[in-house]
């Protein structure tokens, strides 16, 4: 089914560096947020496909079946997914209340009003 | 709120089947794929249509904020609260095995108490966060 | 007492491990459902305390019958999950859950000014969270687990610095989270790396498994992976930039708590996979990370200090300060030697006291003063003079006077600069000490000698139930300082351990 072999992992690199370029270059901070998630949904996808076993279907108990997928980095990023869904929920309050506060989400604009109340 | 009348009328025969759908992944976790993590999403999912048909303020009436702050409170609380039994009924943290009789039997109902633990904080912290978001900055708070 | 209960208690004590994470979980819980304030401390007061005694009996028992494992829900190490305690972790989890409830019982004062009421609740729910975190990620075997207890303190840890009373609170947690994030997320790839190699998520485990691969290149990132992630959590010098906004613009009691122990057992982190992962040939030998640690460590040291000294906030001088401080403790580290990561060790100990004890006068100071720019502190001196007292003595430390404990660990950090064969380091480690010594002189000299404006209001003494865990820490400085047996015998005996160095 995968015939390359490592592709998985050129998809996950691809990933991993564009969520990192969207947070470092972006000055919105909500697209800073989607970036930090696409981030992290590549290290989801790394595990992902470190579990994959060729030809081996789900790890449930079965008849007719022999090849099993390693079940456990699977799970373990259940518990990533609830990692991520919980960080993204904080970050977008923060923002929420960063909006309420400042009245833009604009980093640089928001860099400009913390200047001006040190000055 | 007359409008959308298709939507409000399918949504109303779709939320009875999204919470019991989400029962079944709650309560058939131990045999096959599911668990508490996946019902409550989608229960947490079947009360945010709600609130996004019927309104937030009726929403609000069926499920209010200090009561899903309570069950965010005691699905944790059933959670933890197996593992100290176990703990107490002689075995180690979380060994459920301890829990009835029959280590099988004890570790059935120790596995559905804590994904049912799982499921109910889930569902409530779903609810709230979306609560929370959808109503802030408005008049009817 | 009953045959019975006396059975039921021997047992419950072996299970003091999984108390130690489970009772602050639960109590967050119950935090959040008591609703009132002064309830919710109480029931956060005996949870905080409780985890200190366990943590000393704990020690104990290390220290009398060697490690001790922990299988969670029965299943054995390295299929299940397990806990696992030894001196290191056992020396740190002293440490955390110390400090959390000295800063805990200093709490009520001073959030009582920062934090409205209605939200008191939920911010010892956080930071019972938040204690259940360090404590987890302190005392567990499991790599993957490491990761969620992580992300578990550092997720309450946002929130608690997002309750400042600025504006400026919000970014920098937004700042902190965004780095916080990007730092867990490198960790768990280094994770999943080393899993792909050893299959085994055990940490014990995976030494072994791993000794037998030898290095290779999916090693060689791993280890990279860690150390980037680690050490944003830790801030090392050029990952810092997090550091100094949260703990300025967080609650001055936020910042005693996290100061003294997020870094920490970050750094208790970075040693495991360093030493009890990796091991100290792979790490130092073949993957040269002394190399890459030592300039940066250094490079912290000085930029920390010489930032620190032209801060007009104080506050925000002792966040500077404390990026120099870690910039030590990681010195320690890089010196791959017994000596050196005793004085690592050491200094994380003493750290954690002097820094949490100067951040708590901070508290006192913005509860009196409502500031804490070098303006305000003119003539405290004589107006609040025990807590200024305190101030000076942690701040002597902070410089490494003899009899503070700041000195015992600058001594041992020298001494392994010098068996290292590396003179120009252990010069560095004094010259950077002078640095110290202005800044902290800079509070001095206004505290002192500067008369108060005409105009400035009356001050009274901080309150007694601030003025008490101030001088406890404070005095701990000293005492710590004078009888070295505990931290440095700990310190030492773990070092030792990790090198497998015959005790």
């Amino acid at each position: 089914m995968f015939e390359g072999g490592l592709y998985p992992y050129w998809i996950v690199i691809f990933l991993m560096m564009t969520g990192l370029y969207v947070v470092i270059s972006r000055d919105n901070l909500v697209k800073k947020v989607i970036g930090l998630n696409i981030f992290q949904v590549s290290v989801i996808m790394f595990y992902v496909a470190m579990g994959k076993v060729r030809g081996g279907t789900a790890p449930i108990e079965a008849e007719g079946f022999t090849i099993y997928s390693n079940p456990l980095p699977h799970v373990l990023m259940l518990t990533a997914i609830v990692v991520g869904v919980a960080t993204t929920a904080l970050a977008l309050s923060l923002v929420v209340r960063i909006n309420e506060a400042y009245a833009t989400i604009e980093e640089d604009e928001i860099r400009e009003l913390e200047r001006e109340e040190e000055a | 709120m007359i409008r959308h009348v298709i939507l409000r009328a399918l949504s109303k025969l779709l939320i009875p089947l999204i919470m019991l759908f989400a029962l079944y992944v709650q309560f058939h976790g131990d045999y096959g794929p599911g668990g508490g993590f996946q019902a409550g999403v989608i229960f947490g999912a079947a009360i945010i249509l709600y609130a996004l048909m019927f309104g937030l303020e009726a929403a609000k009436r069926v499920f209010p904020p200090r009561v899903l702050e309570f069950f965010v409170a005691f699905g944790l609380l059933l959670y933890g609260g197996v593992g100290i039994e176990a703990i107490l009924l002689g075995g180690n943290f979380l060994d459920y095995g301890h829990l009835a009789h029959e280590p099988v039997h004890g570790q059935h109902l120790g596995i559905l108490l804590v994904e049912l633990g799982v499921g109910i904080t889930v569902a409530a912290v779903m609810a709230s966060i979306f609560f929370l978001f959808a109503g802030r900055g408005r008049s009817d708070v | 007492m009953t045959g019975g209960e006396a059975d039921l208690i021997t047992r419950v004590s072996d299970d003091l491990p999984a108390l130690q994470i489970a009772v602050p979980l639960l109590s967050a819980a119950i935090c959040l459902l008591v609703r009132r304030a002064r309830a919710a401390w109480a029931v956060a007061m005996v949870v905080a305390w409780g985890s200190f005694a366990s943590a000393c009996v704990l020690l104990s028992r290390v220290l009398q019958s060697g490690t001790i494992s922990y299988a969670e829900g029965g299943w054995r190490p390295p299929w299940g999950i397990e806990l696992r305690i030894d001196l290191l972790n056992a020396l740190v989890l002293l440490v955390v859950t110390g400090i959390c409830a000295i800063v805990l019982t200093a709490s009520p004062r001073s959030l009582d000014q920062e934090v409205w009421r209605e939200h008191h609740h939920k911010f010892y729910a956080l930071y019972l969270l938040c204690m259940t975190g360090l404590a987890g990620m302190t005392i567990t075997g499991d790599a993957f687990n490491i990761f969620v207890f992580l992300e578990i303190s550092s997720l309450s840890s946002y929130a608690l610095i997002a309750q400042g009373t600025t504006r400026r609170a919000l970014t920098s947690s937004l700042q902190y989270l965004v780095m916080g994030t990007i730092g867990g997320t490198f960790l768990l790839l280094g994770i999943g790396m080393i899993y792909m190699v050893t299959g085994t998520l055990n940490i014990a485990d995976m030494a072994v498994q791993l000794a037998a691969v030898g290095p290779n290149r999916t090693v060689l990132v791993a280890l990279a992976c860690i150390g980037i992630g680690t050490g944003i959590k830790l801030a090392v010098f050029p990952l810092h930039i997090w550091l100094p906004n949260a703990y300025t613009y967080a609650p001055a009691i936020v910042t005693a708590f996290l100061a003294a122990t997020a870094t920490k057992v970050a750094y208790y982190v970075l040693v495991r996979f360093v030493f009890s992962v990796f091991g100290a040939p792979l790490a130092f030998g073949e993957l040269r990370l002394d190399a890459v640690l030592m300039p940066l460590a250094i490079a912290a040291m000085f930029a920390g200090s010489f930032v620190a000294i032209f801060q007009d906030d104080i506050k925000r001088m002792l966040a500077y300060s404390s990026v120099a401080q870690i910039g030590y403790m990681v010195l320690g580290l890089s010196l791959a030697s017994v000596s050196g990561l005793t004085g690592g060790l050491v200094h994380l100990f003493n750290h954690a006291i002097m820094k949490s004890g100067l951040f708590l006068v901070m508290a006192a100071v913005v509860l009196r003063m409502g500031s804490t720019r070098l303006d305000a502190f003119a003539g405290l001196g004589r107006r609040m003079p025990f807590t200024m007292a305190a101030f000076v003595v942690a701040g002597l430390s902070l410089i490494g006077v003899p009899l503070t404990v700041g000195f015992v660990s600058k001594w041992y950090l020298v001494v392994g600069a010098i068996e290292g064969g590396l003179w120009p380091v252990a010069v560095l480690i004094l010259l950077s000490s002078l640095l110290a010594l202005i800044y902290i002189w800079r509070v001095v000299e206004v505290a002192y000698f500067r008369q108060p404006p005409e105009d400035a209001p009356e001050v009274s003494e901080a309150p007694a139930s601030l003025l008490v865990p101030i001088w406890v820490l404070a005095g701990a400085t000293v005492f710590f300082g004078v009888f070295t047996s505990l931290s440095v015998g700990l310190a030492s005996a773990a070092a030792r351990m990790l090198f497998g160095v015959e005790l």
